[in-house]
């Protein structure tokens, strides 16, 4: 077991590398760069360039070295926690993140938790009562929440929220807390605000979520060791619990690194409706002004954040599962 | 006088959206207290949901209709319990089930849960029942397993099934049946899922256990070979009705209702006749020789007639299982699966291949077809007169080199892909290799369909309307599609319940005969073997150890593996029962534990040896005579 976690988190390090080249590989894509893009807009608006101040920037950001040095030069940084300087905002790049890598976690990290804790009894309710008025229900619920667009959901949340509760209309805080140390009023103000986003971005992971938890359970529930079991004379709610929820609930573990992904990219759109200070609204401007370091820490960010998630799926299901843990590689 | 269980006119019935059905018409028996009664029948025939009854698991859709299921258990005295009466989840009912009550169940694998150890598994059982757990429980797990025959139970205990061998496995199963010391064990096919040397061992000690532990038996099976060597009393079930029964001796000596006499002469055994037939329960009408289908490709002139059609020469191939290290993997074990295997096969012959899972002969079949590449040695075919390599052909040579080898398997519901018609299935081939036109293609499958014995107003029907007999069929008529020479059945009838099997087997004699086909039949069951092939070759741990014709393999076998082999072979017959005094412990499978002169182990490599009419045996003459030691 040591030895399998050791090798994962080593594997881990190849995998970030690459994936920090393509980050830098795919926001230098598009022609030009952030220079060109505001000489453009400038000229746009009538306003004239002075060459020498254009060619004193472009030395001073590196933009005119070769690809490759752009790279190692922004790839170290990150190592040493430096990500860069954000053209259009001028100032390092942490700085105008700030909290919203911060905020972003904790919205991720909620809607996860809310997709596992709704979820899971919904799905094990419709598989074991398969067929019953209350599983019609529950999955009639779950594909509405499926069928309908984020947006509209978060807007009719919001309403909900602010004509019920008197919750301020859009963002994770009230507005009067933006820019404020952080306090406990400040922490009650974005729990008072976050459940929106969380069930907003949550609902379609958890529709899609208790449909595979009940598939999985159903196909389990008619397997030779559950009759096994009953045959042993084990009480029919121990049994789901021992026997064929422990191995319908593997799926439900490895997906913790792919709705990792998912959560933040729904989150995006959603964000920017409900103008939540995440980092969502702040990549897409970043990447549409070709502010490339600011849009590569925001790509970095969120892949680390899937290895992460990825990686401790995998140790849950060696810890849960033998045949992963003991069997290792498959033989040929 | 009331035995332990008594069953009183038993009726299930099934609520399907199709309607209701009974499944259990009126069942009666009943079982003595540590008696044997074994339940007979093929599938379908409701043995089953009998067992299902018992026990109080039957599926959701099924109910008791009528009929009482009486336990008499001694250990309660007073007063028989009607289980038929009993809430199936309730408290009364699981205190029987597991306690009173338990069950063995065909599939050691999927019996047993892969996320528990063998030792949580069976201990549950002791802790629901008798409250019974943590040092104290697992002493008596410990115990049981050393009585199932478990080397090393202490180790036992934390291991997982899938770390164990098929045997072992069954041996766990029965461990946890048995735990709670019940009254009434019943094992469900207990051994239909293992190899023959194993099943004879697991029967052995399912047997020794009930009289050590004093409890009765119920049996369910559709092998009469194991029901001939383990019961006292026969009930014969068909299709929820109870045929026939009575004392084993009575049922084998004087068959009475049709249906059984039918069954037994639908059994391939030892010793038939050379000409004798099988008599399956409904004979395939099927047409004889069909013109597509026998034209065949004129022979050049300077063929020879002679040259065997199929010439295997020292062929190996290993297979490295991969360890995982600490970065990634690295090879590291060597399994040879086949050893340098050498045999030939004449034209319009049928040879038998034998050996238990895991020795070596689908991977061989696998290499003869190109499916797999050999480490060393050569497979020749002889394509009309004229010999091939098959694994130096490349591009249109190999591909017409494929129509002359075509494959039946084994498992008749997974070889065709339920979204395609008959019609497509059977098609395929002509259709890959650019056969004929549409309307010529039509004409063949017609003609296939007729020579299979299938009637063609089924061409536009899915797989899944057919019966597993049926769908072998289809199987059947798909390999011959292209003309092939060769056929290679690759355990064709193992799927298949011994009726049906009978069908298939007298199917593929009829179709040789008639279309002069050659046959490499692939099977671990030693008497269907003994009724289709002309010669034996007898496989195990990758190496052929013995080959030799029929007659001479199984009136004098050599090989010590062998003989532990038709040792082994339950016969469903009173006369030849099963000499479990004297059965080969598992050794029998272990080359380095075969006596000289044919131990293999680092020192000894013993070769084929030719005994003279065509009698072949792996032993090293140099390190002892070879007649006398057999």
């Amino acid at each position: 077991m040591l030895a399998y976690f050791v090798r994962r988190i080593l594997t881990m390090v190849p995998t970030l590398i690459a994936i920090s080249f393509i980050v830098f590989v795919i926001i230098q894509l598009p022609p030009g760069d952030y220079l060109e893009t505001l000489i453009a807009e400038l000229e746009a608006q009538g306003e004239s360039v002075d060459p020498q101040r254009i060619d004193f920037l472009r030395e001073q950001y590196g933009l005119d070295r070769p690809f490759l040095e752009q790279y190692a030069h922004w790839a170290f940084g990150l190592l040493q926690g430096d990500m860069g300087y954000s053209f259009e905002y001028e100032q390092p790049v942490a700085d105008v993140i700030g909290d919203r890598l911060w905020l972003t976690m904790v919205v991720a990290v909620a809607s996860i938790v809310f997709i596992y804790v709704v979820s899971f009894p919904i799905g094990i309710y419709s598989a074991v009562r398969q067929y019953s008025t209350g599983d019609y229900v529950l999955s009639f619920i779950g594909f509405l929440g499926l069928a309908t667009p984020n947006f509209l959901l978060a807007l009719v949340l919001m309403w909900l929220a602010n004509s019920w509760f008197g919750t301020s209309i859009s963002g994770l805080m009230d507005p009067k807390y933006l820019d404020q140390p952080w306090s406990w009023a400040k922490v009650g103000s974005v729990l008072e605000h976050l459940w929106i986003p969380v069930v907003v971005i949550g609902t379609s992971g958890t529709a899609a979520m208790i449909r595979r938890l009940r598939a999985n359970l159903l196909d389990e529930l008619e397997r030779q060791y559950v009759v096994t079991a009953r045959a042993k004379g084990v009480s029919n709610l121990k049994l789901l619990f021992k026997y064929p929820l422990r191995l319908a609930i593997n799926p439900f573990i490895a997906d913790i690194g792919s709705l990792l992904p998912a959560v933040i990219s729904g989150a995006a759109i959603v964000s920017v409706v409900l103008d939540l200070n995440t980092t969502g609204q702040m990549l897409v401007s970043a990447l549409q002004s070709q502010d490339m370091y600011l849009a590569g820490s925001f790509l970095m960010f969120q892949a680390l954040l899937v290895v992460i998630g990825v990686f401790l799926s995998d140790l849950a299901l060696a810890a849960l599962d033998p045949r992963i843990r003991l069997e290792g590689k498959a033989f040929k | 006088m009331v035995g332990l269980l008594t069953i009183e006119d038993l009726r299930i019935s099934f609520d399907l959206p199709q309607g209701r059905l009974d499944a259990v018409r009126g069942v009666s028996f009943s079982v003595p207290d540590g008696g044997t009664v074994a339940l007979v029948g093929e599938s379908g025939s409701g043995k089953s949901v009998i067992t299902q009854a018992i026990l109080g698991i039957l599926p959701r859709p099924a109910s008791i209709s009528g009929g009482r299921i009486l336990f008499n258990d001694p250990k309660n005295g007073v007063e028989a319990i009607d289980i038929a009466q009993l809430d199936r989840d309730g408290a009364a009912m699981r205190a029987i089930r597991g306690a009173r009550i338990s069950i063995i169940f065909q599939e050691p694998m999927t019996a047993l849960s892969p996320v528990h150890t063998v030792g949580n598994q069976i201990g549950e059982a002791l802790e629901l029942h008798r409250g019974v757990s943590g040092p104290e429980g697992r002493e008596i797990v410990a115990d049981m397993l050393r009585m199932v025959g478990f080397p090393d139970p202490e180790r036992a205990i934390r291991t997982y099934p899938f770390e164990l061998s098929g045997g072992l496995r069954q041996r766990a199963v029965i461990a946890m049946a048995l735990i709670c010391r019940p009254s009434l064990m019943i094992a469900d096919e207990p051994t239909t899922a293992l190899d023959v040397t194993i099943q004879a061992q697991i029967l052995k000690l399912i047997r020794d256990l009930q009289q050590e532990l004093g409890m009765a038996m119920l049996l369910i099976t559709h092998d009469l070979g194991v029901v001939a060597n383990v019961a006292e009393e026969v009930v014969v079930l068909y299709r929820g009705e109870v045929m026939e029964s009575g004392e084993v001796d009575d049922i084998f000596r004087d068959p009475r209702h049709p249906y059984l006499r039918a069954l037994l002469k639908a059994v391939p055994r030892f010793n038939m006749g050379r000409d004798e037939r099988l008599v399956p329960l409904r004979e395939i009408e099927h047409e004889g020789p069909s013109q597509l289908l026998a034209a065949k490709e004129a022979w050049p002139e300077d063929a020879d007639p002679d040259l065997p059609l199929l010439k295997v020469e020292s062929v190996s191939k290993s297979f490295s299982i991969r360890k995982s290290g600490w970065f990634g993997s690295s090879a590291e074990k060597e399994v040879l699966a086949v050893d340098d295997v050498s045999f030939t096969i004449a034209r319009g012959e049928c040879l038998g291949l034998v050996g238990e899972s895991g020795c070596g002969k689908t991977t061989l079949s696998k290499i003869i077809l190109r499916a797999l590449t050999p480490d060393n040695g050569r497979v020749l075919f002889s394509d009309r007169g004229q010999e091939l390599d098959v694994h130096q052909l490349d591009n249109h040579a190999l591909t017409e080199f494929r129509t002359r080898i075509q494959f039946v398997f084994q498992d008749p519901y997974g070889s065709l892909n339920p979204r395609m018609t008959v019609y497509d299935i059977i098609s395929e081939p002509l259709v890959i290799h650019e056969v004929g036109d549409e309307a010529s293609r039509r004409e063949m499958v017609k003609e296939l369909m007729r020579v299979v014995g299938l009637d063609i107003r089924f061409l536009n029907r899915y797989p899944h309307s057919f019966s597993g007999g049926q769908r072998q069929r289809i199987g059947i008529a798909r390999a011959l599609a292209l003309k092939p020479d060769l056929l290679i059945c690759d355990e064709p009838v193992s799927a298949l319940d011994v009726s049906i099997q009978a069908q298939i087997l007298n199917l593929l004699k009829d179709l040789r005969r008639e279309l002069g086909l050659t046959y490499l039949f692939v099977s671990h069951n030693l008497a269907v073997v003994d009724y289709i092939a002309d010669r034996i070759a007898v496989m195990c741990r990758g190496r052929l150890v013995e080959l030799a014709p029929r007659d001479l393999l199984f009136s004098g076998p050599i090989h010590p593996y062998t003989r532990a082999l038709l040792a082994a072979v339950p016969e469903p017959s009173l006369e030849h029962r099963l000499d479990f005094a004297h059965l080969m412990d598992e050794r029998a499978s272990d080359p380095a534990g075969w006596p000289a002169p044919f131990t293999i182990n680092g020192a000894a490599h013993p070769r084929l040896v030719d005994l003279g009419e065509g009698h072949f045996v792996r032993a090293d003459p140099n390190r002892g005579p070879i007649r006398a030691a057999a």
